[in-house]
């Protein structure tokens, strides 16, 4: 069973939403970075980049981050792992970095994310925006901006679709 | 051992008298004391055992005038005990070891020592070859008169060839005094340095160094050469080469005193057998190609070859457990000979009678050993093969040491049911 | 991909071109800071080399510290290797230390084919006798796909002794499979028995590389002219060597390549060996990018 949670609409006004709490947090949007994590993660980075050049007029560093090479769970079996693009074209080191994924679930993902960042540089803060909070999370890592907090059992599947990949942009959750 | 045997009903293919049909034989005392066609021959007695041959072929024992039983020396790949009780299972009653042992059966004491040790615990009857050369070396003579009166029925280098000619020539010329056949390895080590398979396509696939087929022609067509100056008896080893075919053929044209066996191999199995660096299929002279299988059925057929013999070359699995550089050559082949000859007669190739010349009579005559016959008054050696029953060739099945063969796990068609030699019954399958 | 990596024809396309694009990843990696990245954290990884060679084992080895996997350099001197049982004894010592990876170095065609049956670790050809040395093929295309930007349709010409280099049979396997025309360049001696289909052959370097775009010269073994392969040296030379001269019948973008190690005046000049022309040092660089490649990708099942 399927059942939309968010729609274009409400994706657009958490955006706003997570832009302007980015600026507001920060005192501004200088010294700011921001880096999405592949695949959606990158796609939302843009939209705020994009969002917070209309508030404040400044044009942040932006980047992209592949987290494959940190993953713990290189062991078990998983499909052939696909190398995407790691492309940070700036010293991260001493900046206020905001890291963005689309879903935080486990932690893992951003464990291994700050981990790769770590080998980069040595970003002075790092914050972590998300679409999505669904819970159950494994390591101690939380949100700084959460687009929305959705209590989902385990089993079930959280599908966020962008326009990015040529999908209508929404958020599913598929109960099995 | 039971005073009278009687073998009844089986199909009789003896081309030493030109027979071939259904009928009874006669065994007292370890010998033929009767053959009679049809039905000639009814009652038996009590007191005899009786052998029920029907369906079967009942042919005079199987002689292989190629093969290694690796003693002494190397008693870890075989022994003539194991040897003479694998080629038995084959269906051969009688066999010649090749010289190649440690120490080289390059004097009478080995060649003694062999015969002593077949009489003591082999169990079929054994004529060992002799070296040509000291120590195998292919530079001084054996001592070959000295061999012979030991027991020895012709000579060979055979795993080396005798490189030198002049050596060959004086080694054909020598032989005449004692009438012996001068068995050649053919191969031109120069040509051939450093192969481990048969040149061409699948050698370069698997980057493999290849043994061209001319090493093989060069050398038949030299030795044929010194046999025709010299008279001398050449019978060339393991023919593997279609050049060689067309060279042998020529030169029993023109009169030279030349014979020539092949194996099961060479006519069963193309170069395709070593793919996935398969050690078993590494053999010398090569699996060569299917070309090459049709010109050697060719002169099977039209009586260029005249023997088909095993190259027994059992080796311990570990030898063959390794790269395929580094393992030796050889395949197993006693007990899978006849089978895999079987084949000839069913695609047409050679007849019944022909197929026994050349797996019994031939090599007895070439050899001169009192074999390869059912005439009433020889020695009682004997081999039943039921020719359609299939078995799968598994490495329990083989008694050998050897397990050395690329047709493991294959099915093959043509079992051997019992095997006489001098009267003694071996029984493949005791009920 | 399959558990090893013995052969290029192993390798389907898709995969081939999968290790390509992964290597382009860790190539960005190899320009970071800390060149190091925990994809492979705590596997071990033998590299068992059963003949000399310093580049190939220290590429991989610089390739798996790069992965941040446990290296263990296995080097058996030739003359320790008595023929025979030493082989399996030694792997089934090696398997015993519980060997992820095993990278094999071997004088004899066809071990690591027969290694990969006996152990359940991933095995990798690092060169095995004259048969194949699949990681150098790949990072020979990655390095021309670097340059070129694609292999597609482009002339690459192998000049020297074909017959016995591992490296021109697996390339010729890559190239041909990535869509490049492959040439034979070099003396009739040293030609394989075997042309593989699609391939031209020249015994004439000055045709054999006119209009090419990538010129392979392959190292020539001194060992070759005593066994009656070629004359002399000097002869070579003048017939195959790669020269300034020579390289204008060639496209006016070609690039030189050399596997290495170079016999400068023999298979190559050196102005032409230290020119622009050369890309041979990124070779070695791109050697470990893709060598990274292949170890993080073997084993792995396909998506």
């Amino acid at each position: 069973m399927t059942k939309e949670l968010l729609n274009k609409k409400d994706i657009e006004r958490i955006i706003s939403r997570i832009a302007h709490e980015i600026v507001e947090r920060n005192k501004g949007a200088e010294g700011l970075c921001l880096v999405g994590i592949q695949r959606g993660g990158v796609h939302l980075a843009k939209r705020l980049s994009a969002k917070i050049w209309e508030i404040e007029a400044i044009k942040l560093p932006f980047g992209s981050l592949d987290i494959s090479l940190y993953r713990d769970d290189i062991n078990m079996n998983k499909p052939q792992p696909v190398l995407r693009k790691t492309d940070i074209p700036f010293d991260i080191s001493g900046r206020r970095l905001i890291l963005i994924d689309d879903v935080l679930f486990t932690g893992r993902s951003i464990r291994s994310a700050m981990d790769a960042l770590m080998d980069m540089g040595r970003p002075s803060h790092i914050q972590l925006a998300v679409l999505v909070d669904r819970g159950h999370r494994e390591l101690p890592i939380r949100a700084d901006y959460v687009g929305k907090n959705i209590p989902t059992a385990k089993a079930e599947n959280i599908e966020v679709c962008l326009e990015e990949e040529g999908l209508e942009d929404r958020v599913l959750i598929q109960t099995p | 051992m039971p005073e009278k045997v009687l073998i009844i009903k089986g199909h009789i293919v003896d081309p030493s008298q030109g027979i071939d049909g259904i009928g009874s034989i006669l065994i007292e005392k370890g010998m033929i004391k009767g053959l009679f066609l049809s039905n000639e021959f009814e009652g038996g007695s009590i007191h005899m055992r009786i052998i029920d041959a029907k369906g079967a072929l009942v042919l005079p024992g199987l002689v292989d005038m190629h093969a290694h039983l690796r003693e002494p020396g190397y008693e870890h790949k075989e022994t003539i005990q194991t040897g003479t009780f694998a080629a038995l299972r084959g269906g051969f009653t009688a066999l010649c070891p090749m010289p190649n042992t440690n120490p080289v059966n390059d004097n009478a004491t080995v060649t003694s020592f062999i015969i002593r040790k077949a009489f003591q615990e082999g169990y079929c009857k054994v004529y060992p070859i002799g070296a040509i050369t000291k120590g195998q070396k292919g530079t001084e003579l054996a001592e070959m008169a000295l061999m012979y009166e030991a027991g020895a029925v012709a000579f060979s280098d055979d795993g080396r060839p005798v490189m030198n000619s002049l050596v060959m020539r004086r080694a054909l010329e020598y032989s005449k005094v004692l009438d012996v056949p001068i068995i050649s390895h053919a191969e031109d080590l120069t040509l051939s340095e450093g192969g481990v398979m048969n040149e061409g396509i699948i050698s370069s696939s698997l980057g493999l160094r290849g043994i061209p087929r001319v090493a093989e022609d060069i050398m038949v067509a030299r030795d044929i050469a010194l046999a025709k100056i010299t008279g001398g008896r050449l019978h060339i080893a393991h023919v593997s080469t279609s050049g060689s075919v067309e060279l042998i053929r020529r030169a029993k044209q023109e009169g030279v005193k030349v014979t020539a066996e092949t194996c099961p191999h060479y006519f069963t199995l193309t170069e395709d057998a070593v793919l996935g660096y398969n050690t078993n299929a590494k053999v010398n002279p090569p699996l060569r190609t299917s070309e090459d299988i049709l010109a050697i059925k060719e002169g099977l057929r039209d009586g260029t070859i005249d023997v088909i013999a095993t190259d027994h070359a059992p080796h311990h699995r570990d030898e063959k457990m390794l790269d395929f550089d580094n393992a030796p050559f050889g395949i197993s082949g006693f007990e899978t000979a006849l089978s895999l000859s079987l084949e000839l007669v069913r695609e047409d190739v050679l007849t019944l009678n022909d197929l026994v010349t050349k797996l019994s009579l031939n090599p007895s005559n070439i050899m001169r050993i009192s074999s390869g016959t059912l005439k009433v008054d020889s020695d009682a050696d004997i081999t039943i093969v039921d020719p359609h029953r299939k078995y799968k060739l598994t490495e329990e099945y083989i008694y050998s040491k050897g397990k050395n063969t690329p047709l493991l796990n294959n099915e093959l068609t043509g079992k051997i049911l019992y095997t006489i030699t001098k009267g003694r019954i071996y029984c493949h399958e005791p009920a | 991909m399959k558990k090893d990596l013995v052969s290029i024809k192993d390798l389907a396309e898709e995969e081939i071109r999968l290790i390509l694009s992964t290597a382009f990843s860790f190539k960005d990696v190899l320009k970071r800071d800390i060149k190091k990245v925990p994809a492979l954290r705590g596997k071990t990884m033998v590299n068992l080399f059963f003949e000399p060679s310093t580049r190939t084992r220290t590429s991989f080895e610089l390739a798996q510290k790069r992965l941040s996997a446990d290296v263990l350099n296995f080097s058996v001197p030739a003359s320790s290797v008595v023929k025979g049982e030493s082989l399996l004894d030694t792997i089934r010592t090696i398997q015993s230390y519980g060997a992820d990876y095993i990278v094999l170095r071997h004088p004899c065609s066809g071990t690591p084919h027969f290694l990969s049956k006996i152990v359940s670790a991933s095995v990798i050809n690092a060169g095995d006798g004259i048969n194949e040395h699949p990681t150098q093929a790949l990072l020979d295309a990655f390095t021309i796909q670097e340059k070129k930007g694609t292999l597609e349709g482009l002339e690459v010409a192998i000049v020297g002794d074909i017959m016995h280099s591992r490296v021109a049979r697996s390339n010729s396997l890559c190239l041909s499979a990535l869509g490049a025309k492959v040439r034979f360049v070099g003396p009739p001696t040293l030609m394989p028995v075997h042309i593989p289909k699609g391939v031209k052959v020249f015994y004439n370097l000055q045709e054999g590389i006119t209009g090419v775009d990538v010129i392979m010269s392959l190292r020539v073994q001194k060992e070759r002219m005593d066994s009656a392969f070629f004359p002399s040296e000097r002869e070579y030379f003048k017939l195959y060597g790669i020269t300034f001269e020579r390289l204008s019948r060639a496209d006016s973008g070609a690039i030189v390549m050399h596997p290495g190690p170079m016999n400068r005046g023999i298979e190559i000049s050196s102005e032409v060996a230290d020119s622009d022309r050369a890309v041979i040092l990124d070779q070695v660089t791109n050697g470990i990018a893709v060598r990274m490649a292949v170890l993080y990708l073997v084993g792995r099942d396909n998506a």
